[in-house]
């Protein structure tokens, strides 16, 4: 990063930690079925599984052929089947049928379940309606946190976000209060804990619970406050492009547990190449919280330096040279090898991003987001579902237009539906009954008349009763009230200004100047404030649900600010997004904080959108 | 306090009284007649069965239980066999002893416990005598058969059964027979004619009592002591034989002039008391039998019963409920007349002292030069307890208090527990709670065993009181009560639940602190959720479970609920209950589809049912399967006022029934498509009537039907339609795109001829995307 942050922040607790944990008790599991044994591993656990224990761990416990959960029948000949799956329905139906159909063929195999994060008495259910309760061993790999970064650690837990926003199923709330109880035993005890959004209250109140069996050691903490917050306190962050770099990446190539492939228009050969995006890759580290303007500034400068450093062999002699090879060379070379690689990616970004069509659309998302020239906005959105530009993109801009709107006219809900349906088909009818169920697309209420009446009422009342009034409208209209948060809280900076993106001056800079997202803003300010006081009106327009407890032992000493005060852990129930993540750290630096993101997922709009979506059954 | 002494018979030294302990609370018609009667020793509960010959199925013998005060505790139809013999256990079971061998165990209100055989070979047989006796090994039960064989069980709870050996010369039933406990064995005393026989495991032995009237050629009925101590033998000469239980002693032979066999015998003795008694009851009356020669007769009305005792006789009959004992020792001391014992001399001090007389003083001097005022104190404390009056009672410890205050280092202790002893006594003795224990009877028995009778009788508050008061320790007394308690209220409210939802059971036993309180302090909703299930609070646990945010423990409710009530119910409870509303719809999902739809139905939730309609049209193959799923949704949706969904699923209907005659018209795969894609298809292929007739029935907007057109014939790089296209008519997308799209084909000679036609405000971008 070119601008350095305050010289005092505070070192980051160390993580590994939490992988090593889950390795042994992975291991332990494991060797609770001795013997050589087939392993059938959920898909979206691969990746995880990738970070925690390579092949030849499991390959030393006895585990010996792997495979993909693929919901098909099996071909293993192992006499001893171990499946480490996600607690889900399907997959353990599968599992049922795969023991059913063995005990049919008279066959008999071991069977072992290994749920993780933890078993649902749902899946025990259904191995007991299908008849096999009798037959497998089921256990719990209780492996919630994975590290991805060293400031972002991930439950991997994508289907937390549609579960427990769209579905209503709360299932996930125990699991993110144990990982937080994972995080408080290892690194707390905290000092405060802050949070917004009826799921944080939930898994607060979760984690509160198990706490309570009274652990409670004296000792130096590593984190000192926590706040949580619910991803539909803010769903205009993840619904706007992303133009810093790591979420650039994310958007583009689709980061995947801390790791992404980069095809072969990127690595300029003829095959794909999987590469880990964190801190460890120099190049990466230093322009993942870059504006994607700057990016290419900073390679080719990264380039030049680098060539400098290769040309100091010219006029040494051969000693110099000697320890240069055998001490500068393979990391040079590695450097080399990686800003290759971004050099590719980021032409790759430029080809896709930089084309007239992506400007436009950064332009409608700025007034849509600024509530400014909307009636062209809608027919720019019109013609991108005409068009067929992309299916997510379209739906992607008709939320936005919802939430910064409060709400489509209905003239407009209803003509933009239709097309939306003949370009992308009718089974988005589902999707758009979903959207209208978490509030992202829906019908303006005639809003005007329930404004003025609020307002009406507002003044008649005092404050209180007009807040639980407001409630009542709010939820009754579900709305966003975009437009007063922003206005608020001032996440608009004013336009006209020019805003130098090479030298950031708020958070503002990772979406071009436009917008300081939402989240990070309410952080900055409950974290200014240590609370919510001056805040209620905001609080209330997000339908409140808002808290903030002085946690545990040294609620005396959070006044002074030692080390761990300053280190933060925000935890974001239903994912968030690199965007967001570039924001926390710019906010850290400025402020001399550290802050450490806990999320359910790393999300963006595609995945956000995709987890909405009900095209298939 | 004068007529203390009026109901006392002489008989030899002692006197013998009868005080009346309750005018029975029942209504009998005909008293005792023709009735089964079992009363449970230490005043405990009477059983009685009216008729329990009668077989008819029409008319069923009915069985009640009753207090010693007659207070009804429970009454019901008897339904199984003939009953042979009623009889209490230790602990207030009732056992009915069934002819055919079984024995049935109820509980003091009436509720079936279990049942026991008294062996196989009984059935043919049948029992025709039975018997139940108390050991210090508990509750027993002897028979004899038809076959005049006998079997007996020692402890009923530890069931082994004993047929003991055969009795020579035994046809039919004995005349007479009784259960003695020696040398920690249980044996049987036969009498057949003038032989008498002892019965044990092994053996079968001919006895003789020593002294017996030789006159006799018959022992007709013969009767044990309540400490199986001492044995009674009444002859068909009419002579009480009297004397030890192991048949070596004799105490007396009385002449009762009475020739016909007693209807019952009991002995009527005290530990300490003076003499041996028997009291023996024939119809109409009854006759106490000591050392001497002359007896004791008192009349009698209706049909009665004796209950043997501890410390005396219990006399039970269609009304009242009366107490035969020897009067104890400090009583006759003090109230016998012209009594000049230490403890009537105090009672009469204090009479005096009262009437505020100084012959008060004579008499106390006259005990204390005696040196017997201690003496005294004792003798009134112990006749305090004797007495059951609360009058009496009172004036014996008043007398004793005041001789006390005379006495410098007198143990306080025994009158400050007789105090509180009688206390306890008074009120267990209460017409309501029924239990008629004396004093000597309570210190056999113990606090612990009397606290326990009342916890089964449900009468836990008195129960809680005689602990508090008593101050016994709290693991002993006042928690084992609550726990009792508790365990009773759960039952109560389980058997609400289940069996009378419609009647609320008002809990007046017990202090109405309702069961879910008592659960409230439960903290952890996961053992909570569990109980409160057992208990069929199944709403309560939805809701506790739900509170407690643990989806888990929902769903464990959820399943349940499933499975125990029937589908509208369930429905129902989970229309109240969102959170387990939406779980129950995740796991319908995946497993049972149908169930969803019912659950909508059952919701009239229409837009749901649309959507379910539409999901299930996904998943046909075949076309007509998928209209119909689609015109079910249309309904739905109709239903729902949801027109716009209705209309876009008529038109995806008629957009599948368009493609699926195109399909098999032109051999173009279109099923499935989107009406975007569909139209591009078939611009694709060339079918441009088509597309322009899927234009019209759908009102494609121009805008899209010339984005539509252009990118479909560029794609094809079919230039010359496209230039048709361009002059067709004015386009609605003004002409840039036209120059963008042949530009992006790398047609520059293409785009050039559009340039001219964009409107000037686009005309610079024309001309750069150009070059």
């Amino acid at each position: 990063m070119a601008h350095t942050g305050r010289r005092d922040a505070p070192e980051l607790p160390d993580f590994s930690l939490l992988k090593r944990l889950a390795r042994d008790q992975l291991i332990y599991l494991l060797e609770q079925l001795p013997g050589k044994k087939d392993l059938f591993i959920d898909a979206d656990l691969m990746s995880l599984l990738d970070r925690i224990a390579n092949v030849t761990t499991l390959k030393q416990h006895e585990v010996d052929k792997l495979y993909k959960v693929e919901l098909k029948p099996i071909v293993s000949t192992s006499d001893q089947l171990c499946f480490l799956i996600r607690p889900r329905i399907q997959t353990v139906k599968w599992i049922a049928d795969i023991v059913n159909s063995d005990k049919a063929s008279g066959r008999f195999r071991r069977y072992k379940i290994i749920f993780t994060p933890q078993k649902f008495y749902a899946c025990e259910t259904v191995l007991e309606e299908q008849g096999v309760y009798g037959d497998v061993t089921t256990d719990e790999w209780a492996f919630y946190l994975l590290p991805l970064d060293d400031d972002i650690i991930s439950l991997e837990l994508p289907e937390f976000f549609r579960d427990n926003f769209l579905e209503g199923d709360q299932r996930w709330v125990t699991t993110a209060g144990s990982a937080l109880r994972l995080v408080y035993s290892l690194y707390g005890p905290f000092s405060k804990v802050y949070g917004i959004g009826r799921c944080a209250k939930m898994v607060y109140e979760s984690w509160r619970d198990q706490v309570e069996d009274g652990e409670q050691k004296a000792r130096q903490p590593e984190i000192g406050n926590v706040f949580l917050i619910d991803r539909d306190v803010d769903f205009v962050t993840p619904l706007c492009s992303q133009v810093v770099y790591e979420g650039l990446v994310d958007d583009i190539f689709r980061i995947k547990c801390g790791s992404v492939e980069f095809g072969p228009e990127v690595t300029s050969s003829d095959k794909s190449l999987k590469v880990m995006v964190n801190s460890q890759d120099k190049v990466f580290n230093e322009i993942r919280n870059e504006h994607f303007s700057n990016v290419f500034g900073f390679l080719s400068q990264k380039a030049r330096n680098l060539q400098t450093a290769y040309d100091k062999r010219r006029g040494m002699d051969i000693q110099q040279m000697k320890t240069f090879v055998s001490e500068e060379l393979k990391g040079l070379k590695q450097e080399h090898r990686l800003l290759s690689l971004h050099i590719g990616a980021s032409e790759c970004i430029m080809k896709k991003k930089t084309k007239q069509d992506f400007q436009e659309l950064l332009k409608t998302e700025h007034s849509l987001l600024e509530g400014f020239e909307v009636r062209e906005c809608i027919s720019f959105i019109e013609e991108h579902i005409n068009r067929q530009i992309s299916m997510i993109d379209s739906l992607r801009l008709l939320c936005l237009l919802s939430i910064t709107e409060n709400g489509l006219l209905p003239k407009d809900y209803r003509s933009l539906k239709a097309q939306y349906l003949q370009s992308y088909g009718i089974e988005h009818l589902l999707t758009f009954a979903n959207l209208k169920q978490i509030g992202l697309l829906v019908e303006q209420q005639p809003g005007e008349t329930l404004t003025v009446m609020e307002s009406k009422v507002g003044k008649l009342v005092n404050d209180k009763t007009a807040g639980k009034l407001t409630d009542a409208f709010s939820s009754l209209a579900k709305k966003s009230n975009f437009r007063a948060l922003s206005k608020r809280l001032v996440l608009i900076p004013k336009s006209g200004e020019e805003y130098d993106l090479r030298v950031p001056r708020d958070m503002a800079y990772i979406f071009s100047g436009a917008y300081i997202p939402l989240s990070c803003k309410l952080i900055e300010q409950v974290l200014e404030r240590d609370g919510w006081t001056g805040l209620e009106e905001v609080t209330r327009m997000l339908n409140g649900h808002e808290f903030a407890v002085t946690g545990g032992t040294n609620g005396t000493e959070a006044r002074i600010k030692t080390d761990p005060q300053r280190i933060i852990l925000v935890m974001f129930l239903g994912g968030c997004t690199y965007s967001e993540i570039s924001a926390l750290r710019f906010l850290g630096r400025e402020k001399g904080y550290k802050f450490i993101v806990l999320t359910t997922a790393i999300t963006n709009s595609a995945r956000l959108l995709e987890a909405l979506l009900d095209n298939h059954a | 306090m004068a007529f203390v002494t009026a109901n006392w018979n002489p008989l030899g030294e002692a006197f013998y009284r009868k005080i009346e302990l309750y005018e029975m609370g029942w209504n009998l018609k005909d008293g005792l007649r023709e009735c089964l009667v079992a009363a449970a020793p230490y005043g405990g509960p009477i059983a009685l069965l009216k008729e329990p010959q009668r077989r008819s199925p029409s008319v069923r013998p009915q069985l009640e239980i009753y207090s010693s005060s007659g207070v009804a505790m429970a009454s019901f139809p008897w339904k199984s066999g003939v009953v042979k013999q009623l009889g209490w256990t230790v602990c207030d079971d009732l056992l009915c002893i069934q002819e055919d061998g079984t024995v049935l165990i109820y509980d003091l209100f009436g509720n079936f416990k279990r049942h026991f055989s008294m062996g196989n070979e009984v059935g043919q047989s049948q029992v025709v005598e039975a018997k139940v006796f108390h050991s210090p090994y508990g509750t027993g039960v002897a028979i004899v058969t038809g076959a005049s064989r006998f079997t007996l069980a020692t402890n009923i709870d530890d069931l082994k059964l004993r047929r003991l050996p055969e009795v020579p010369g035994l046809q039919g039933a004995p005349t007479c027979w009784a259960v003695l406990t020696q040398d920690r064995q249980s044996k049987v005393l036969v009498a057949t004619g003038a032989d008498l026989f002892i019965l044990d495991y092994t053996a079968c032995t001919a006895v003789s009592p020593p002294g017996l009237s030789p006159q006799a050629t018959s022992i007709v009925h013969m009767c044990v002591s309540f400490s199986y101590k001492y044995l009674a033998l009444f002859t068909d000469s009419g002579h009480l034989w009297m004397g030890t239980a192991n048949l070596k002693e004799k105490l007396s032979e009385v002449e009762t002039k009475v020739r016909n066999p007693p209807k019952q015998m009991a002995w009527c003795r005290r530990p300490k008391s003076q003499q041996p008694s028997v009291v023996i009851m024939w119809d109409g009356h009854i006759l106490v039998a000591g050392e001497c020669k002359n007896t004791i007769s008192y009349h009698l009305e209706g049909v009665s019963i004796l209950v043997p005792e501890l410390d005396g006789v219990r006399i039970i009959n269609g009304t009242h409920h009366e107490l035969l004992q020897e009067v104890p020792a400090s009583c006759e001391e003090i109230f016998k007349i012209a009594s000049m014992a230490p403890g009537a001399l105090l009672l009469e001090a204090h009479k005096e002292y009262e009437k505020e007389s100084q012959k008060a003083d004579e008499y106390l001097r006259e005990i204390k030069e005696q040196n017997l005022l201690g003496e005294a104190v004792k003798q009134c404390v112990e006749a305090a307890g004797h007495e059951l009056e609360a009058e009496t009672q009172k004036t014996l410890l008043r007398a004793a208090s005041f001789g006390k205050c005379f006495l410098s280092n007198f143990p306080p202790e025994p009158f400050v527990s007789m105090c509180r002893d009688l206390r306890v006594l008074n009120a267990v003795r209460d017409y309501t709670v029924g239990i008629p224990l004396t004093h000597t009877q309570f210190k056999q028995m113990t606090v612990q065993v009397l606290i326990d009778r009342l916890v089964y009788r449900k009468l836990y508050p008195l129960a809680i009181e005689i602990c508090r008061y008593l101050k016994t320790p709290e693991y002993q007394g006042v928690s084992r009560v609550l726990k009792h308690w508790a365990c009773y209220v759960c039952l109560c409210i389980t058997v609400w639940c289940v069996c009378l939802p419609q009647v609320k059971i008002s809990l007046s036993l017990s202090p109405s602190l309702p069961l879910p309180q008592l659960l409230e302090f439960e903290p952890r909703s996961g053992e909570q959720v569990p109980l409160l299930l057992k208990m069929k609070r199944s709403q309560l646990a939805l809701s506790k479970a739900i509170e407690s945010g643990d989806t888990d423990l929902v769903y464990t409710v959820v399943t349940y609920l499933k499975n125990e009530m029937n589908r509208g119910d369930f429905f129902m409870t989970l229309r109240n209950q969102p959170v387990a509303l939406s779980l129950y719809r995740q796991f319908c999902k995946h497993q049972e589809q149908d169930t969803l739809k019912d659950l909508f139905n059952q919701d009239d939730d229409h837009q749901e049912l649309g959507n379910f309609y539409v999901k299930a049209s996904y998943k046909e193959k075949r076309l007509e399967a998928q209209i119909g799923h689609l015109q079910s949704a249309v309904d739905e949706y109709n239903k729902a006022k949801n027109e716009f969904a209705a209309k876009a699923t008529e038109e995806e209907m008629r957009l599948l029934r368009f493609q699926k005659k195109l399909e098999e018209e032109k051999g173009e795969s279109l099923v499935g498509f989107s009406l975007h894609d569909t139209i591009r298809t078939l611009l694709a292929v060339g079918l441009h009537k088509h597309a322009e007739q899927l234009y019209k029935d759908f009102r494609v907007p121009d805008k899209r039907y010339w984005w539509l057109k252009l990118t479909a014939l560029a794609e094809k790089e079919d230039w010359e339609e496209i230039e048709k296209f361009a002059k067709s008519k004015k386009s609605p997308i003004g002409y840039l795109p036209f120059v963008e799209i042949c530009v992006k084909h790398h047609n520059k000679y293409e785009a050039k001829k559009y340039v001219s036609r964009v409107t000037p405000e686009q005309k610079v971008k024309a001309h750069l995307a150009v070059g």
